[in-house]
């Protein structure tokens, strides 16, 4: 390695001449710096015992923080970042406030997943949010039932936050130089034009972005990795560019960014998205990566498929479009020469039009942070209570997330009533054989895909509550 | 007024926890040079090993031993019920997939999960049994099947004015504790053995190691600070771990750690009893309970372990909170080829009482009533009129209920929580949602407190009184997360009436309270409480009589109050009593012992009196489905529960909301999927969902019942560890309620776990008439 990996830990910057590229900062913490408030709890980013706090470089300039499982990060990845973990939370041997308010309201029973409960609030509490079940959402307690944990974040909402919240960010510029970084292994480019012709030359080469989905091969599968490029470090690939029209996603944009940027359009759509993983999951987890990663079941697939989105591949200086759609061939296979990558994703506003339906649900055994069973979306308008165009795709119902073309023709033109929803429900089993697994069998994942149809329906007659969440909310006040 | 007890002290590790420095066993500082363990398993469910190739495994960078069955010193048998059917590795044939085959002992904890799945298996597969229907088919009970019986329940059911059948299906339960199983083994200059282990059973682990490694008991220390959970997984099963290690370090003479990845946790190790109940019952126009039988199935999985008075449990809990005159019911104990299901929160009686739960709500749907007035007319009889001179009714298994207090209890809370009102709300609110439905449901909790074999229910303490003042307790109970060392420090504290800062609180360690029993049952504080108060009150009655001779005045004088001695006129800290009696040569260290009074038990017979009191609760529990997708949310629960004179309500409150939410995740969202090879699906928490913070009650009331044990437990405090899990019975029962409602019938047959699959399924087919979902 030419130049050590530099980063801030709780305020002490760190630089390692050796940082092997599926050393995870959970094992390095713990193993190395016997750093053992940070808990392993599953080793896969979904129980939130790891979670600790880093800074994310913005495309546009500065930082910001953000929470990540210490799992499935991997040391590489840490690069010009502040990394704060359970030890750091306080200052000057008092607690953080949300620390403070555990203890006081009883937040912690066994206290194995405290820590990263801790952390997740702080950083909560570090951006002013009160959304505590969706900050809490990657992180699992079986002892309190939560309440009592909501309780002291509550408590804790209005103290104010330890210095180095801000001081920490402030001593990031001068701490990682530009250029590329290297290990055993593994480079991090941080120009996307020098990645491309890389590439185009090491074809090979494994690419990282988010690790949400890799960090698992290593955790889990035990793969040796390299040789891996991270792509972290390509900050221009983050940007999300907005026109009147459309809106362009890097490949790098963190899922989060997503959601934001949608939300803006189309809350609904917001809301759909908050369901994809959990906080720490959408940070780290991209839009290419989700694309590039094709699983039947990835959630901001058939999202964009519905919005009719177009993808950006890229080999070197060659680039070329195509519908989302059509990348994904079958199960594992996509449309992607040896040196080509994804460099974004372009999709049409999802924005209110008169008779503009736009929807897209999940539907899973747990609210948060599950897998979908089925995640259907659908991007109707309806014109003098006719349909005049559709445009549906499923995620859970075939080896690829798919539009439902068949579907789609027994709506189009059809008058938009119960009948036509009836009959479109029944074309559904032309487009889509669904499978059974331990998530949900066959016959489940039709019924449930007709019963999102149907919802669409109820919801655009605008008749009573049609989303149990709204009916959960109304309840709670 | 006391100084330490009822009052909501904090966990006393809070701050550790919150701070990350609390250390669990996979956080203490191990000297250089420690070795790690990884178990080989077995890729099949059932079957013989005709080739076992560890070759590879051994070449593998970072091992320095591997370890097959008979590479064991000798054969090491960890059946917590000695039935000789659980080998640490598998011997000639294989019982599950993912049993342990061999160990590796390497240098790392990734090099030893590497090099585990790298040897050369050949196992000759037999057909596994892997359902209950398979185990009825093939037989495989554990033992004959036991069958209790009060009065006739057959002749009560013919002739009864009205009758329903039925069958209910509930699904096991992952207990994923946060923190995996973990050990430590450290192996002494003599030969003995120091093992620090997440285990609820350090004497068990103790007795095990000591018979792998043919050691006297007291040549083997095990100790254990805290645990990241255990709700019951680290009863039995974490004997595997601590005896690998203890083996290993045996072998290798360095010390030895392991912990599962979670994966292999869930692979490995056995989870909470699935069971199938056969119903029928006869009823009165009332829908009073005439006669009722049940008959029980459960999965046992691969070994004995606990299985036996898991399933007497479900027995002992089969009439829940109501009077069953005429009752049958009978229990079959079925060995698969699958995990070796174990204890869990509960032990048993939660699956017992789904099945009576379910019972009244047939009858209710069947007599177009309110299930609530169904309940009440069968709950027990109070304690207030058998203290009056009625004759108290008895349980199935002969034990008079003589301490109910549910009748007022559901009532109060009935009222308090508007169940009539929003009952009646609810079904007009549903008459007007075109998609999303409504349930309510209100259901009652009695369960029975005490070890069912009765010799468990005994606690040894040791306490110190320093020359300073200050105080150390030592007990055979483990902290997992409940708080117990709050509430024996805090009796303790209120034995000498000193602050609860006072009181010292340790690592469990059978180097110093030997004999223990598991902390399970809910029992900790009871048991434990007990005993720390009988060791503190022997320091105390010496102090007494000292200070007593000393002042020349009667022992009555003497007072431990308001964080003094008193002694007549004159007040001393208790610093200075302490040092004046040691400066006498008293001796300031005690034991203590305890053991539960009045109860005796014979299983086969089904009679006796295997608990000393009962404790009691109810939750009213109000959901919403959607019929379309089978999704639910639980949109509000309001609970009473007894925990008499609470020891410390904080801790209490704490134990119920964790609780229910965690039965609420059994009865809807945690669902366990094996493939026809036996193959755990749900192995992760990625495929098994445990809820998270927005899956609990947004509205969620939690109210102590204002009352005290009538038995004289610590404090007249009951046990809350176990029986507020069963509170969230009610929310399956509010969702078999909504979709009745949605479906446009009386009744519904739910299952459970209720995911959204098994709602959105159970709806369309009881609309289309049959009601079996
Ligand atoms: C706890 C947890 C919960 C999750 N929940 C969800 C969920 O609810 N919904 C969902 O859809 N997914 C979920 N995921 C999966 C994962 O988060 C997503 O697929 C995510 O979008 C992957 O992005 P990443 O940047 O982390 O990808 P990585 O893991 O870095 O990479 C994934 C794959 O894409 C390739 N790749 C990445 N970027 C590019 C690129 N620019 N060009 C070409 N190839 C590239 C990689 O080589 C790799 O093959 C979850 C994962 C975890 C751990
Ligand atoms: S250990 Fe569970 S999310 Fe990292
Ligand atoms: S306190 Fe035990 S897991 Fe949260």
């Amino acid at each position: 390695m030419t130049r050590p990996l530099r980063f801030l830990l709780n305020g002490s910057p760190v630089s390692l001449a050796e940082a092997p590229a599926q050393r995870t900062l959970l094992d390095w913490l713990r193993e190395e710096r016997r750093l053992t408030g940070t808990k392993e709890g599953c080793n896969e980013g979904d129980c939130g015992a790891c979670t600790v706090m880093i800074s994310d470089p913005q495309p546009e300039g500065g930082h910001r923080w953000q929470v990540r499982n210490a799992c499935i990060l991997l040391l590489p990845m840490l690069h010009g970042r502040a990394v704060r973990t359970v030890e750091g939370l306080g200052e000057g041997g008092a607690f953080h406030p949300v620390q403070e308010e555990l203890v006081r309201h009883h937040g912690s029973q066994c206290g194995f997943c405290t820590p990263g409960i801790a952390v997740a609030l702080a950083a909560a509490h570090a951006d002013g949010r009160r959304d505590f079940d969706t900050a809490l959402a990657g992180n699992l307690c079986r002892c309190t039932g939560y309440a009592s944990i909501i309780r002291a974040a509550e408590a804790a909402a209005e103290a104010p936050a330890p210095g180095w919240v801000k001081e920490d960010l402030a001593r990031l510029d001068d701490l990682a130089a530009p250029g590329p970084l290297t290990g055993p292994g593994w480079i991090a480019h941080d120009d996307v034009d020098a990645f491309a012709a890389w590439y185009r030359d090491h074809p090979e080469a494994r690419l990282v972005a988010g690790a949400t989905d890799v960090g698992l091969w290593v955790t889990k599968k035990l793969m040796d990795i390299t040789p891996v490029a991270f792509l972290h470090r390509l900050k221009r690939l983050k940007r999300v560019e907005v026109t009147t029209t459309h809106i362009t996603f890097g490949a790098l944009a963190p899922i989060e960014a997503l959601r934001v940027r949608l939300a803006e359009d189309a809350p609904q759509l917001g809301a759909f998205l908050s369901r994809f993983g959990s906080e720490q999951v959408r940070a780290a987890g991209t839009v290419g990566g989700n694309i590039a990663n094709a699983s039947p079941i990835g959630d901001s697939l058939p999202l964009l498929i519905a919005l009719g989105a177009t993808l950006r591949l890229r080999r070197s200086e060659t680039r070329r479009e195509m519908p989302l759609e059509d990348f994904f061939l079958d199960y594992g296979v996509q449309d992607r020469k040896s040196g080509e990558f994804v460099e974004a994703v372009t999709l049409p506003r999802p924005r209110a039009a008169e008779g503009r339906l736009v929807r897209a649900w999940k539907i899973s055994k747990r609210r948060d942070q599950d897998i979908s069973a089925v995640a259907g979306a659908f991007d109707f308008v309806i014109a003098n209570g006719t349909v005049s165009t559709a445009r549906i795709a499923f995620g859970g119902m075939a080896a690829t997330p798919r539009r439902a073309r068949a579907t789609e023709a027994a709506l189009v033109g059809r008058p938009w009533t119960e009948a036509t929803i009836r009959a479109a429900g029944e074309a559904l089993a032309e487009d889509f054989t669904p499978i059974s697994d331990m998530r949900a069998s066959a016959r489940y994942r039709m019924e449930a895909a007709r019963g999102l149809l149907e919802r669409l329906w109820h919801e655009s007659r605008g008749t009573g509550p049609i989303e149990i969440d709204r009916v959960l909310e109304e309840a709670a006040r | 007024m006391t100084v330490a007890v009822h009052k909501p002290h904090p966990h006393d590790s809070a701050p550790l926890h919150v701070s990350g420095k609390a250390r669990y066993t996979d956080d203490i500082p191990a000297p250089a040079g420690t070795l790690h363990l990884a178990f080989g398993l077995s890729p099949a469910a059932r079957g013989r090993i005709r080739r076992l190739d560890l070759a590879p495994v051994r070449a593998a960078e970072g091992v320095v031993a591997v370890l097959g069955a008979d590479d064991l010193p000798r054969p090491v048998d960890l059946s917590p019920a000695h039935a000789g059917d659980e080998p640490l590795l598998a011997t000639g044939t294989v019982h599950y997939l993912g049993q342990p085959l061999f160990l590796v002992v390497a240098t790392s904890h990734l090099a030893a999960r590497r090099a585990a799945r790298l040897a050369g298996i050949d196992i000759a597969g037999e057909k596994p049994v892997l359902t209950i229907d398979d185990a009825i088919a093939a037989g495989t009970d554990l033992e004959p099947p036991l069958e209790w019986r009060k009065g006739d329940a057959e002749a009560a059911i013919a002739a009864a004015p009205h009758r329903v059948r039925g069958r209910i299906e509930v699904g096991g339960q992952e207990h994923f504790y946060l923190e995996g199983h973990a050990a430590l083994a450290l192996p002494l200059e003599d030969g003995g053995m120091e093992i620090h282990a997440s285990t609820q059973h350090p004497t068990e682990i103790q007795h095990k190691v000591a018979e792998a490694l043919g050691l006297p008991m007291s040549w083997v220390r095990v100790s254990v600070r805290r645990m990241g959970g255990g709700f019951g997984g680290k009863e039995s099963q974490g004997s595997a771990l601590a005896v690998a290690c203890a083996i290993a370090a045996w072998k290798t003479g360095r010390p030895c750690r392991m912990r599962y990845d979670r994966d292999d946790d869930m692979i490995i190790t056995g989870k909470r009893h699935e069971i199938r109940i056969d119903y029928e019952a006869g009823f009165d126009a009332d829908g009073r309970l005439l006669g009722v039988r049940f008959a029980h199935f459960l999965r046992c999985g691969w070994s004995t372990d606990l299985s036996l008075p898991v399933a007497d449990r479900a027995m002992l809990h089969a009439d829940n909170a109501y009077h069953l005159p005429h009752v049958t019911i009978r229990s079959r104990r079925l060995r698969t080829n699958t995990q070796s299901n174990t204890a869990f929160r509960g032990f048993g009686g939660p699956q017992g009482m789904m099945g009576i739960e379910r019972v009244i709500q047939h009858v209710a749907a069947t007599l177009g009533k309110d299930p609530l007035e169904v309940r009440r007319v069968n709950l027990y009889r109070p304690m207030a009129a058998v203290a009056a001179g009625e004759a108290a009714q008895t349980t199935p298994y002969g034990q008079p209920v003589e301490d109910s207090i549910i009748d007022a209890l559901v009532d109060r809370l009935a009222r308090e929580a508007r169940y009539a009102e929003r009952r009646a709300a609810i079904a007009r609110w549903n008459a007007g949602s075109p998609v999303i439905k409504r349930g309510i449901a209100l259901t009652p909790v009695k369960f029975g407190i005490s070890f069912t074999l009765t010799h468990l229910n005994q606690a040894g303490a040791l306490v110190h009184l320093y020359q300073d003042g200050s105080i150390r307790i030592n007990h055979g109970g483990t902290e997992m997360g409940q708080g117990l060392n709050m509430k024996v420090a805090q009796v303790a504290a209120e034995a000498f009436s000193v602050p609860v800062e006072a009181v010292r609180i340790t690592t469990t360690d059978t180097a110093r309270v030997p004999n223990t029993s598991a902390t399970a049952a809910s029992s900790g504080s009871d048991l434990n409480g007990m005993a720390v108060k009988a060791a503190c009150e022997t320091i105390r009655a010496r102090l007494t009589r000292f200070l007593a001779e000393r002042h020349q005045c009667p022992e009555e004088v003497v007072r431990f109050s308001e964080g003094r001695v008193h002694v007549g006129t004159n007040v001393l800290t208790l610093a200075e009593a302490a040092r004046a009696a040691h400066e006498a040569r008293i001796s300031l260290s005690s034991t203590g012992f305890y053991a539960t009074p009045k109860i005796h038990w014979d299983r086969t017979r089904g009679q006796g009196r295997p608990f000393f009191y009962f404790a009691y609760g109810a939750a009213v529990s109000e959901v919403a489905i959607d019929p379309l997708t089978g999704e639910t949310r639980i949109l509000r629960v309001d609970v009473l529960h007894d925990v008499g004179r609470s020891l410390n309500p904080a801790i209490d409150i704490g134990q119920i909301e964790g609780g229910f939410v965690q039965g609420a995740g059994w009865l809807t969202m945690e669902e366990l999927a094996w493939d026809e090879r036996g193959r755990l699906l749900t192995h992760a928490p990625s495929t098994y969902k445990i809820p998270v913070a927005s899956d609990r009650p947004r509205i969620f009331n939690v109210a102590l019942w204002d009352g005290e044990n009538r038995e004289p437990t610590i404090y007249r405090s009951k046990a809350v560890g176990e029986p507020p899990f069963m509170l969230a019975i009610s929310v399956h029962q509010a969702i078999a309620e909504a979709v009745a409602a949605a479906a446009g019938v009386p009744f519904v047959a739910l299952d459970a776990p209720a995911t959204p699959e098994r709602i959105a399924l159970a709806v369309r087919n009881a609309r289309a008439g049959e009601n079996a979902p």
